[in-house]
Formats: structure tokens, C-alpha cells, sequence
């Protein structure tokens, strides 16, 4: 079990997504990555206000709808704690899936695609095999 | 639950001039509130009547639930930073935290005292020589330990550089975070606000344009665009704060109560940014033209 320091929030306000929902984003991403682990607790709102200058609210806004998607809970005086993962057996396969994917993106580079045409690329497939039912 | 500011019919005039006309507002407490407009539009006179500094023309105001400065308790309750974070230039730090002391019974010594610490500041330095935003931290800090209910911030950052910006804007949501305070801060620095603002009042040419929570007035801005139309044919639960037009195409931006349910629209959320923006420009856009029919009338 680790106390607070597990993440570290940022905020991107050039992104148009409300500082609130990138909250709830990056923890869900931690959740999903294994970087967040079940006992885990969340930076203090205190913490979070004092590390990034945001509204109080804003953190106990995307805290709670954590709580209310059933992946953290607070217990009040304490803290707010994971209380659910989302990364499950599957979290095994990353690291040779990230490998490929690295090899991949490399053959991508050589072959001369730029970011946006192998983000493109891999949104289109991602869609079409989507489509398939394939992913 | 009490305001903390509650006005009615709000006024303040210089001579012929008004500085704030017929305000009224009532914001609820627990909100840090953004009080926005450009130069000139009233920010300093409304934070001045809510502080006690200046007696209204006309109209009320309350704050916190009573007459601004009407007694040493109610001037315990409100916190006053005024623009420019002004400090003694001739005195110490350790003088400014014992004057704090001295006039406020509430004053939380031991806060102020670890706060100056964290900040690196050395006790006998006077005032006159800190930096700017050593003299802001220094300001704020003096205002927190008198540990009010409402803090009233004039422009704080105006003058600050983006680093000392930013580590004033850290103490002061940690401050509300751990002391429940009441918030209202004027800026011209929209990009300020979006990030600690929930509360939103744009004031423009001594008018209040548009008040509320930020999140609802975001739900409740869109803007739209499609083929070129008359604003004036929208249904009339929209009201059109801003438009432009080409030979083809409009852009609005609207204030809507219900979805839109036209299909030839383009509907776009707004930032905060936007969304002010568009409601000094509407108001100065009706100056001019309420000018320049005085003008036609001589």
C-alpha cells in the first residue's frame, strides 16, 4: 500500500477537456496501466490544489465521480483510496505488445510516415477492425 | 446559507460618472469567484463598497450576511488584499507578521510564522526590498492568518511574473482547501481564472454582463455555425451573445436553455476564455453604439 505520492496529476489547458475530466482521465489511465494499485490512496485534495493551482472543487468533483464509478473510495479524515483495478490478467501482455508496438513504429519511421500519418493509420485500423468486430 | 456578497440596485457614481450601475448580485459562499472585466469597468470600485472603503450612491450591500465594515467583527471576517499587494516598505517581515497580530484578535501567528519560513523569506528583510512576488506571498499571507470567512483579492497577479503567479495562485487554493474560505478575486487575466474560478461575474463599462457557476454557464454557452442567417430568426430561448458572418457561412455564440435541435448547425462547446470574451465585446459594442447615437442627437 502506498500513501499519496503513487501520481501526480497534470493539466493541459490547451487541451479544450475540463481540468476536472483530466483528473478522472489520468487516474483511470494509472488504474488501467497498473500504476495505481488497489490500497493506493490518492493525493489529498489539499495536495492536488497546492500542486497544480486549481479550484478545490474541481478535485473533489472528479474524485467523486471516481467514487461513483465504483473505483475509489473516500474514507472521510483519511483519504480517498483505490479501491478497484482496471488493469486485469491482460496487464502480463503489455510489455511484449509495447515491444511490437515499438518495433512497429520504428519500421513506420524508416518507411517515412510522419506522426500524423502513423496516427492516421492506426486509427483507421483500429476503426476497421472495430468494425469486423475483430477488437 | 448566507451570501457572502449580496447587492441590490448596487450604485456608485463620481460626480455624472458612474463607476458600478444598479448592480445586483447574491453569491453563495464556499465559491472562489473570478470578478472580470477590462480596465476601468468597476472591479476595484465593487471590491472597495464590499470592503467598506467606499459608501454606495444608491442601492445596497451586504457581506457575509452584514453591512461591510459596520463593526470590528465584520472587519475580522473579510480578508482584503488590495491591487498591488501593498505592504510597509519600511518594515521588516517580522514587523508586518506582529502589526497582523496586533490588530487582528483571530491572528494566527504560528501559520503566518511557518508559511514566511516555507517561503524562504528572512524575517529582518524589509518589505521594500522583497520582490514582487515575495511582497504578494507576503500580502496573502497576512491575509490568511487573520484566518476570514471571505478573502477579497484586487488583481493580485497583475504584476507578477508567470512563476510567482503561479505560486501565489498554489497558496491560495491550498488556503481555501484547508480553511473553507469564501473567494472573490478580480482579474483581467481570463486564463488566471479558468483554472481557479468556479464562480464567474463579468463586469464591463459598470455593468454586470453575465454571473454564475462556471460549470453551469459552460453547459449553457454553445457556439454554432452553418449556413449564413439572420441572428434574429433563432427561436427565442437563445439569445445571441456574440455573431460574425461571411458571404456564407454564421458563427454565433448563444446562450441556450434547451439542446438545439436544428441540424444545420455545427454546435461547438466554449471555453471559458470564449465565453468572457464574448460579453465584454457585446457590452463594449453597445457603448459605442449608445455613443455615437448621443453623438447624432447634439
Amino acid at each position: 500500500m502506498n500513501r499519496g505520492d503513487v501520481i501526480e496529476f497534470h493539466l493541459d489547458t490547451r487541451s479544450g477537456v475540463s481540468p476536472y475530466l483530466q483528473v478522472v482521465h489520468q487516474v483511470r489511465h494509472a488504474l488501467r496501466l497498473g500504476l495505481l494499485l488497489e490500497g493506493d490512496q490518492l493525493p489529498t485534495v489539499k495536495e492536488v490544489v497546492a500542486h497544480l493551482a486549481i479550484n478545490p472543487n474541481t478535485v473533489l468533483k472528479a474524485y467523486k465521480e471516481l467514487e461513483h464509478a465504483g473505483l475509489v473510495a473516500a474514507r472521510p479524515g483519511i483519504g480517498t483510496f483505490v479501491t478497484k483495478t482496471l488493469s486485469d490478467s491482460s496487464l502480463a501482455a503489455h510489455g511484449p505488445l509495447r515491444q511490437e508496438l515499438q518495433r512497429w513504429l520504428g519500421k513506420a519511421r524508416r518507411a517515412g510516415l510522419d506522426d500524423e500519418s502513423i496516427e492516421a493509420l492506426f486509427r483507421d485500423c483500429f476503426r476497421s477492425a472495430l468494425d469486423e468486430g475483430v477488437a | 446559507m448566507t451570501a457572502v456578497l449580496d447587492t441590490e440596485g448596487l450604485t456608485k457614481r463620481y460626480g455624472r460618472r458612474s463607476a458600478l450601475s444598479d448592480c445586483t448580485l447574491s453569491i453563495p459562499s464556499g465559491h472562489v469567484v473570478g470578478l472580470v472585466g477590462p480596465n476601468g469597468a468597476g472591479k476595484t470600485t465593487l471590491l472597495h463598497l464590499a470592503v467598506g472603503l467606499l459608501q454606495p450612491t444608491s442601492g445596497t450591500i451586504e457581506v457575509l450576511g452584514s453591512r461591510p465594515a459596520e463593526s470590528p467583527a465584520q472587519l475580522g471576517r473579510v480578508g482584503f488584499v488590495a491591487q498591488e499587494t501593498p505592504t510597509y516598505e519600511a518594515l521588516s517581515v517580522a514587523d508586518h507578521l506582529n502589526f497582523g497580530a496586533w490588530l487582528n484578535p483571530s491572528f494566527d501567528a504560528e501559520m503566518a510564522g511557518r508559511r514566511i519560513d516555507e517561503l524562504g523569506l528572512d524575517l529582518r528583510q524589509k518589505a521594500g526590498h522583497l520582490s514582487g512576488g515575495q511582497r504578494a506571498q507576503l500580502a496573502l499571507t497576512l491575509a490568511i492568518a487573520k484566518r476570514p470567512e471571505l478573502l477579497i483579492l484586487d488583481e493580485p497577479v497583475a504584476g507578477l511574473d508567470p512563476l510567482a503567479r503561479r505560486a501565489f495562485l498554489q497558496y491560495l487554493m491550498e488556503s481555501v482547501a484547508e480553511h473553507e474560505l469564501s473567494v472573490i478575486l478580480s482579474s483581467h487575466l481570463v486564463a488566471d481564472l479558468e483554472r481557479v474560478c468556479d464562480y464567474l461575474v463579468v463586469l464591463v463599462a459598470s455593468h454586470v454582463q453575465v454571473v454564475g457557476e462556471v460549470e453551469g454557464l459552460l453547459a449553457s454557452h454553445y457556439r454554432l455555425s452553418g449556413p449564413r442567417r439572420d441572428p434574429s430568426s433563432l427561436p427565442s430561448s437563445q439569445e445571441v451573445i456574440e455573431s460574425s458572418h461571411t458571404e456564407r457561412q454564421s458563427t454565433m455564440l448563444v446562450r441556450i436553455e434547451s439542446p438545439i435541435l436544428d441540424p444545420a448547425w455545427t454546435v461547438e462547446e466554449v471555453s471559458l476564455e470564449d465565453l468572457v470574451l464574448a460579453y465584454m465585446g457585446r457590452a463594449s459594442d453597445a457603448g459605442r453604439v449608445q455613443r455615437r447615437s448621443g453623438r447624432a442627437f447634439r
